[in-house]
């Protein structure tokens, strides 16, 4: 039951998440948004795990964090240097 | 026993929705990207250690414990430098903050009229572009 009402809370959390994603002036708005969506999946999944009774699913929790992070730094410094770092 | 283990999860989940609906609401409300910094810091910090908490609880002593503590450092210690970062190459592209101009003497809010805000983004964007050109010349 807590955790059905978990995962409603995660639910209305990334939609309003998404309104900022839909509405951000700035493309760093979007970046935040979708870093915090990222954060928000991650206890989704793990949640998902506990609800359906197989923690597995933590281990695809914590590959998820480390992609969000790595995902949020290629974006940003390809914002600030116009390149990845290749050239 | 007073509380079992089940009703502190409760609890824990309890405060975790809390403070996550609380953060995105702040995303969505606040004026300015600094602002909307501090309300995903609320998401990433109070929410994942009370969700994690409340795992913690349900799972007992067991090798998921283990991989979710893993989660709540690694968060813990990533959430607040990516926001740092997008703080910081934000000011490097030139958006500034909103509130009082400690130069001029100005204040500069929420409620500024749109086509002043138009204007400075678009001197935003020619600054980055200066400097991208800049950067380029230098590596050339």
């Amino acid at each position: 039951m807590m955790l059905i009402a978990g995962m409603i809370g995660l639910g209305v959390a990334v939609v309003l998440a998404l309104v900022r994603v839909a509405l951000g002036k700035t493309a760093f708005d979007r970046v935040l948004a979708v870093n915090s969506i990222g954060t928000l999946i991650i206890l989704g999944i793990a949640l998902h795990g506990f609800i359906m009774d197989r923690p597995e699913f933590i281990d695809i929790s914590v590959l998820y964090a480390i992609l969000n992070f790595i995902g949020t730094f290629a974006v940003l410094k390809l914002f600030s240097t116009g390149s990845l770092g290749d050239r | 026993m007073l509380f079992s283990l089940e009703t502190l999860a409760g609890l824990f989940f309890f405060l975790g929705i809390l403070s996550v609906v609380i953060g995105a609401l702040g995303l969505v409300r606040l004026p300015d990207v600094y602002a909307r910094i501090h309300a995903a810091g609320i998401i990433d910090t109070a929410g994942v250690t009370f969700f994690i908490l409340g795992m913690i609880c349900l799972s007992g002593w067991s090798l998921v414990t283990v991989k979710l503590v893993l989660i709540g450092v690694f968060l813990f210690f990533t959430s607040p430098i990516s926001g740092h970062a997008i703080a910081k190459v934000a000011l490097e592209c030139g958006i500034k903050p909103l509130g009082r101009d400690l130069t001029s003497g100005q204040i500069k809010s929420a409620a500024t009229p749109p086509q002043k805000k138009t204007a400075s983004k678009k001197s935003s964007k020619k600054k980055a572009a200066k400097k991208k050109s800049a950067a380029k010349r230098v590596r050339s």
